[in-house]
Order: C-alpha cells, then sequence, then structure tokens
C-alpha cells in the first residue's frame, strides 16, 4: 500500500481546491440566500484572468503571489459589478428565478470568455521554483500541491478570524442567522450583499487562479466547479464555513482514492456519499434547519381555469400546429417535433414544480432514463418503437419513484441539490458504463419503423403524445389529487391537519412527472436517432427549468408558452449568431428582471388587472 | 361518555418537565379552556394532543380508541380537527375550494385523478361557509381575506373533516377583541349544535369565562385547578399564579 500517503496528499490537495470555490458560495448563500449558479463561472473568470496577468509577469515567487493577489481583487470586483447589475434587483424575487438569473450569467460570462480568450485551453508553464518536489515517506511529492494543502486551512483560518473579530464579519454572521432582524436594526444591507459578494467572488477568483499551475484555464470549469462546490456546500450544509471545509475534506479524499480503486464510479461514489449524508442529515453536516424566510412567503395567486378567451386561442394554435407540416419544410418540422418534445419536457416539470412544489434541477435524469430506455430496448432486443414508448415512461417512473423514496422528506433547496445529484448519477452511469450504453458515443441507430419515419408523419406522432400527455397532466391538476398536492404545498401543516398524506402525495407527483418526462425523452430519441449522454447533462436540466420559469409556474398554460417561447428562441439564436449563449443569458436576466412571475404570469396579471376582487 | 381522555401526559425537554401528569377528559359539545402563564405546558400539551410530539407517559383515547404518539395525520383521520394559532389555509385556493378539499380528504375521494374538484360538493362546503358567516366570500381568493375571516374558514375547514374533537390553539390571537367573542360565540353554537368537543387555549380572559364550560389551569406542566368559571375565579391558587401574592411586589 505504498499509494496510500500521495493519495491522502493529492486528495488534501484536491479538498483545498473545493473549499477556495464552496465557501464562496457557502457565504454568499448564508447572507443572500442565492443559489449562485455562477460561482463556476467566477472561477472561470479567476483562472482566465489569472493566466493573462501570471503569463505578463516575472517567473519569481513573489510576482506569482502578487499576480494572484491582483487576479482577486479582479473577480472580486467582477462580483461586484455582477451583484449590483443582476443580482440586486432579483433579491425579492422568488428562489427559483434568482437561479434563473445567475444561470444567465452563466452563459454570458461562457461567451464572453469565449469572445476575450478564445477557444483553446490555456495552459500556465510551471515555472521553475514550482517544479519543485518534496520528500515525504520515500515519496516524491509536487512542491505545488504541498502549497494547495497549506492554502486551505490558512484561508479557513483567515475567514474565521473576519467573521468572528469583526464587526463586519459579526454582521455576516447575523445576516446568515437572520437577515431581517439585521435589516430591523439599520444596516446598510446593499452595501452588506455587495461586500460579501466581493468576498465570495474573490474567493472563486483565488481558487481559479491557483488551478492554474495544475491544470489550465478553460471553458469547462464553470459547469464542473459548480457541481462539485454544490455537493460540498450541501454535504457541509448550507451557510456553515467549517462544515465547507469538512465536507471539502471528505470530498477531495473519496475522490482522489476513489480514482485508485474504483475509476469507473468516482462520482457516483461522490453522490451517493452527498446522499447518504442528507438522508441522515437532511441539513447537511453542520447546517441548520433554514428559518422560513419571512418576506418570501408571498401567497400563490388563486388558480383557476384559463378563460374561455385562452382555451379558444390554445384550440386555434392546436389547429395551427395540425396543418403546419402542410406549409413548412422538413427543417421546421423537426423544429416543431423539438417543441412538442420540449412541452411534455416543461409540463411534467412543472407539474412537480409547480404544484408540487419540489423544484428539481436534475429533470433531465428522468428524460435521459427514457431515452435509454427506449434506446437499450432497441439495441439489445430489437423492440418496436410502440413497445420503447410504452417501456420509457414506466422505465422513467420507476427511476423516479426510487429516487423519491428517500427526497421527498428533504425541502426546499436541499430537495433541488439531490436532483442534480442525481442527474449526476444518471449521466456518469450513462457516460461511463460504456459496454452498455455505447458512452460517449451514445447508442445509434434508435429510428422510428418505415411507416412512422418521415418527418411528418413522425412530427404528428409527437404532437398526439405532448398534447395528449399535457391535457392529461392538466386533467390531475384539476381533479382532487392536484387540489390536494397543491394543498401539501400551500401548507403541509395544515394538509396533514385534514389527514392528507404529503410525503405520498409528493412521491406520486415525482413519479408522474418522471413517468412524463420519460416519455418525451423516448420520442426525442427516435426523432434525432439516437440517445446519448448529454440528455442528462446538467444544461439540458437547466433547459426544463428556463422554459417553466419562463413561462411561470402559476398556470398550467405557462410551461407550455415557456417550451414554445424557448424552443423558438433558441432555434433563431443558433442559427443566427455564434453569441447565442451571450443573447439567451442576457435575455433570461432581462426577463428576471422584468417578469419575476413569467410570461404567462405576466400576461394573466395583466388580463386579471381590474377583473379579481 | 367522554370524547378525548387524556391520562398521565408527561413530557419532558432535557431536564425540564414540561408537562407533568396531567389528566382530563372533554364531553360531546363541551368547550374546555386549557389555560395558564406563559411555560405552563400549554403549547406542549396542545401538541401532544395533535401529534406534533410523542409523549414521553400517559394515554390519550379518542372515543375509547388509543391515539396515544400518532402522527397529526392519523390524529386527523381519527375524526380530531384542528386550527393553528398562525392560521395555516391553503393560499392557492378560494375560500369554497379550501372547505372541498377538506371535505375530499374526510370522503377519501383525494387520489382521484380525473374527475374535476370543481362542483364536488360544493354545497355542503358552501353550508359550513355559511354557517362561520363567509357565504358571501365562497369564490375569492384566500390570499385576500381579513384575518379574522381566515379564523373562520379555519374552522370551516376543520368543520369539513367532520370532526368530533376540535382543538384550537389560541383561537383569537391577533384579532380585535369585538371579533373575538364573535368568534367564541360561533365556537360555541357549533359545538352544541354539532356535539363537538372543543379543547382550547386562550390568553383573553373574557373570552375564557364568557364561552367555556369548564376551565383547565395549568402551570409549570401540572394541572392545578379545574371546574367552571366561578369556581376558577375563586380558586386562590389559581389568584395566586395570576395575581401574585402580593408578597413579593411590595404589597399594592
Amino acid at each position: 500500500m505504498d499509494s496510500i500517503l500521495p493519495q491522502l496528499l493529492t486528495g488534501l490537495a484536491t479538498a483545498s481546491s473545493l473549499f477556495l470555490v464552496a465557501s464562496g458560495l457557502t457565504i454568499i448563500f448564508g447572507v443572500t440566500r442565492i443559489v449562485n449558479f455562477s460561482h463556476g463561472s467566477l472561477m472561470m473568470l479567476g483562472a482566465y484572468i489569472g493566466w493573462s496577468i501570471l503569463t505578463r509577469l516575472p517567473r519569481d515567487p513573489e510576482w506569482f503571489v502578487l499576480g494572484v493577489v491582483a487576479t482577486v481583487l479582479a473577480t472580486a470586483l467582477i462580483g461586484v459589478l455582477l451583484e449590483v447589475v443582476v443580482l440586486r434587483r432579483v433579491y425579492r424575487a422568488p428562489e427559483l428565478f434568482q437561479l434563473l438569473a445567475t444561470f444567465g450569467v452563466v452563459l454570458i460570462i461562457q461567451d464572453v470568455t469565449l469572445w476575450l480568450w478564445g477557444a483553446v485551453e490555456l495552459p500556465l508553464p510551471r515555472p521553475r521554483w514550482l517544479r519543485g518536489f518534496v520528500e515525504i515517506a520515500g515519496n516524491r511529492f509536487p512542491l505545488y500541491d504541498l502549497i494547495l494543502i497549506v492554502t486551505g486551512p490558512v484561508v479557513l483560518g483567515l475567514l474565521w478570524l473576519v467573521m468572528n473579530r469583526t464587526r463586519w464579519g459579526t454582521l455576516v454572521r447575523a445576516a446568515t442567522l437572520d437577515r431581517e432582524m439585521v435589516a430591523a436594526l439599520g444596516v446598510d444591507q446593499r452595501l452588506l450583499f455587495t461586500s460579501v459578494f466581493a468576498l465570495g467572488a474573490g474567493l472563486a477568483g483565488l481558487g481559479g487562479a491557483l488551478s492554474l499551475p495544475n491544470a489550465s484555464a478553460n471553458l469547462n470549469i464553470d459547469l464542473s466547479v459548480i457541481t462539485d462546490a454544490f455537493v460540498v456546500v450541501v454535504v457541509g450544509g448550507l451557510g456553515s464555513l467549517t462544515g465547507a471545509f469538512v465536507a471539502s475534506l471528505l470530498i477531495g479524499i473519496l475522490q482522489a482514492f476513489g480514482i485508485v480503486l474504483v475509476p469507473k464510479i468516482t462520482l457516483v461514489l461522490v453522490f451517493l456519499v452527498m446522499a447518504v449524508v442528507l438522508v441522515f442529515r437532511p441539513n447537511g453536516l453542520m447546517g441548520r434547519p433554514q428559518s422560513e424566510a419571512r418576506e418570501a412567503s408571498v401567497a400563490a395567486p388563486v388558480v383557476r381555469p384559463a378563460p374561455p378567451a385562452l382555451q379558444l386561442l390554445g384550440a386555434a394554435a392546436l389547429a395551427l400546429a395540425a396543418v403546419a407540416p402542410f406549409f413548412v419544410g422538413d427543417y421546421y418540422v423537426t423544429v416543431l417535433t423539438d417543441a412538442c418534445v420540449a412541452i411534455i419536457f416543461a409540463t411534467s416539470l412543472h407539474f412537480m414544480m409547480g404544484p408540487g412544489g419540489m423544484a428539481s434541477f436534475g429533470h433531465a435524469a428522468w428524460f435521459g432514463t427514457g431515452a435509454y430506455a427506449a434506446g437499450l430496448l432497441l439495441h439489445w432486443l430489437g423492440a418496436p418503437m410502440p413497445l420503447g414508448l410504452l417501456a420509457a415512461p414506466v422505465a422513467a417512473g420507476i427511476v423516479a419513484a426510487l429516487f423519491g423514496w428517500f427526497v421527498v422528506r428533504l425541502s426546499g433547496v436541499y430537495l433541488s441539490m439531490l436532483t442534480l445529484a442525481f442527474a449526476q448519477i444518471a449521466w456518469a452511469v450513462s457516460f461511463q458504463w460504456v459496454d452498455a450504453t455505447g458512452g460517449d458515443n451514445g447508442l445509434l441507430g434508435v429510428w422510428p419503423p418505415d411507416w412512422a419515419r418521415s418527418p411528418r408523419t413522425y412530427y404528428w406522432i409527437a404532437l398526439v403524445l405532448s398534447v395528449g400527455v399535457a391535457l392529461l397532466l392538466r386533467r390531475a391538476l384539476y381533479a382532487p389529487y392536484g387540489y390536494a398536492l397543491r394543498a401539501a404545498r400551500d401548507s403541509a401543516m395544515r394538509a396533514r391537519s385534514i389527514g392528507l398524506d404529503v410525503a405520498r402525495l409528493r412521491m406520486v407527483a415525482l413519479v408522474i412527472a418522471g413517468a412524463a418526462c420519460g416519455l418525451g425523452g423516448a420520442i426525442f430519441a427516435y426523432g434525432k436517432g439516437g440517445v446519448f449522454p448529454t440528455y442528462i447533462s446538467i444544461p439540458h436540466s437547466v433547459e426544463a427549468l428556463l422554459m417553466v420559469l419562463l413561462g411561470g409556474l402559476q398556470t398550467v398554460a405557462g410551461p407550455i408558452a415557456g417550451a414554445l417561447v424557448y424552443t423558438g428562441l433558441a432555434d433563431i439564436l443558433v442559427r443566427s449568431t455564434d453569441l447565442w449563449r451571450l443573447v439567451l443569458g442576457a435575455v433570461i436576466v432581462l426577463l428576471v428582471v422584468a417578469f419575476p412571475e413569467g410570461i404567462a404570469g405576466a400576461a394573466r396579471r395583466l388580463w386579471l388587472r381590474g377583473r379579481e376582487a | 361518555m367522554s370524547v378525548l381522555v387524556v391520562q398521565g401526559l408527561s413530557k419532558s425537554f432535557g431536564g425540564v418537565l414540561a408537562v407533568a401528569d396531567v389528566s382530563f377528559a372533554v364531553a360531546p359539545g363541551e368547550m374546555l379552556a386549557l389555560i395558564g402563564p406563559n411555560g405552563a405546558g400549554k403549547s406542549t400539551c396542545f401538541n401532544m394532543l395533535g401529534g406534533q410530539l410523542p409523549p414521553d407517559r400517559g394515554s390519550v383515547h379518542l372515543d375509547g380508541v388509543a391515539i396515544t404518539g400518532l402522527g397529526p395525520r392519523a390524529i386527523a383521520r381519527h375524526g380530531v380537527g384542528r386550527t393553528f394559532q398562525i392560521t395555516a389555509t391553503f393560499g392557492s385556493m378560494t375560500v369554497r375550494e379550501n372547505v372541498q378539499m377538506a371535505i375530499l380528504s374526510h370522503r377519501r375521494e383525494v387520489w382521484q385523478f380525473w374527475r374535476p374538484v370543481a362542483g364536488r360538493h360544493a354545497e355542503e362546503a358552501d353550508a359550513l361557509l355559511a354557517q362561520v358567516g363567509l357565504g358571501a366570500q365562497a369564490d375569492r381568493a384566500t390570499g385576500v381575506l381579513a384575518y379574522g375571516d381566515l379564523k373562520r374558514l379555519e374552522l370551516a375547514i376543520a368543520l369539513g373533516n367532520a370532526p368530533r374533537l376540535l382543538l384550537m390553539d389560541e383561537p383569537t390571537a391577533g384579532m380585535a377583541p369585538a371579533e373575538r367573542i364573535g368568534l367564541m360565540h360561533l365556537t360555541r353554537r357549533l359545538a352544541t349544535e354539532r356535539g363537538v368537543a372543543v379543547l382550547f387555549t386562550e390568553h383573553d380572559m373574557d373570552v375564557v369565562f364568557d364561552v367555556s364550560d369548564r376551565i383547565l389551569v395549568l402551570n409549570r406542566g401540572a394541572l392545578i385547578a379545574e371546574g367552571d368559571g366561578p369556581a376558577i375565579r375563586a380558586n386562590p391558587a389559581v389568584r395566586e399564579i395570576y395575581l401574585g401574592t402580593g408578597a413579593t411586589s411590595g404589597g399594592h
């Protein structure tokens, strides 16, 4: 077992890097209650800015330190800019819209980075003084990793000093415990939030700059880092610095040994640890139960059936959709098929998220499960399409039930984070289990039978299925079950006191949403002729969130409108500009700032203006 | 025969005995008030009856059936209705739908996915709403109701479950004095008409002495007095904890 010590030290170095990012994320969450999706992007910017500065400086230790400090300051400044321009405007918006806004920022930063630094990875050649090795117990160990190992605890110590020995730190801790009370005491919240954001961003920048000598500045940092950071923060307990440190150690060491012992399922291992921790300690290792945010508890508006005018509009749109293939070319028929899939994707997420109150960051997991169920059945058993379309929702529903068994007890952000974790497990399995799933190459040749092969016929099949799913889901929402589900969301306490089984209601919502989404995945797979791990990727999950939130949670028509707008917008953008992420991100941010209740919600408000007592 | 029989109920937190060996019973149609100074154990007692807290010792029987230590949902299923100190209603539904939901749950019609809720048990819901004086507001959004009306709605929801026992935790907290009397007289009338046993905690002594048939007084977790209004008023132990003996405050 010669490899134990080196692996341990590698693990500790990883832990330090993780902690740098996670600490910023957890501090920002603690004070502002914003789950900052763009935190990984800040680290990525830190890496790029660090590269630009460090490659221009002399290659001596003191200049290296100076360059890192300059990077931290620059990233902190970008954080301030971000807070002032975007986040300050959405503090009052619902939690999920804040998340959406920060994801818009992720997209913007992606394209800005690509535009400024190009698509090529930028490695930082290690200066000579950093190439040294230290001999520990007969093993040569890179000097730089030792520096990293020390950095983590040093930063933790400095943060502890700031938090416990300065007035500012006291305010931050107080705001983490009770934001309203701090405001009531006359503390300038704007300044506090901005400075907290600056600190968090600076820490991310530090993480980015320090990651350079071991890795490189590249465009994949943002999403891979944010996943790891989420895991660390959730395992440690949201808002807890010490928790984040302990969790970083746990995850870092686990990763280091996992790679040696079970290389194929390291990612799965990490997420399993997170799941186990959350089952036994639903608030993380050192987290405390979140107090209900008083200001956010604005009552949801009453859900009523759509007014006749809107139903008429829907019927007209459906009629138009049915005859559309006679007027448009094959390309647009394909786009319309995608729109049908998007409608299933969005309405199924809305089902669990709107009336069910369970926001999912990993809805693509069910989509992918359905797609792989259909693909694998065809690939291994030669099952025809109708069977695949039947098996997909069943498989996705069963997986959703297994997953739901232990998440329905969790609440709020933790539940959302676990959905993300689960989606990552599903992704890892599809990606790493090459023998069964074809890995990155996917499963090819998943085509519909000849009678359904023309884009037009396939579009009609997709249209019938998606309209059917949307109508069935709507039906369930207006039936006693849907009301009970909504009752459990509105007030779990009241729901229980009239005899409703809250956990079971949620569980069934999860299964229904999963099954419906799985069908969507299968339709998509046959439409594209293949199944790939990207179906389960984080950006795909976020697409579903975008559709639902763009459309608005409060109406049944919302997710449909959101799915159509999103599909149209994405199609136009992808074809018309290389900077589509930038435009899409900017549109998202603008929409969230302008319409915190979504498109359909805003339309509904305008429609109801003066009509509702 | 009593609806609710509580025997030897006890609960401690750490080393603190919050409720010590409390026993009492409530008869159908009876209004029983549970009073006592802050920290007397009223809430702990209530939470054990409602299923939010498991008791350490003792038993709770509802119509002769043991419901000791069951969860809130199971207790609701046994026929216990409940109103909360801070109102809890379904904000995304209309006033009528709130009551329909309770009736649907009571009739075991929740697990239906096809037939819409609209119109189901609407007459029964409207009748309940009329009884609590909310008949004219049935179509309004719950979120726009005045606080006093929300309390009435909670009462209607609780009644939708056709309870034999109603647990009301500080039913008049946050209401204007005139409204308080109105709500409690309403409760009194409903209790008598429907033969529902009512157990409530209350800080407003005017309300307590006005509407209750019997009063239980808790102090430091123990039951120190039990009786009707005049008896409790005259009870020296009760006078002592509520007014003080005068010995410690300089005799005025």
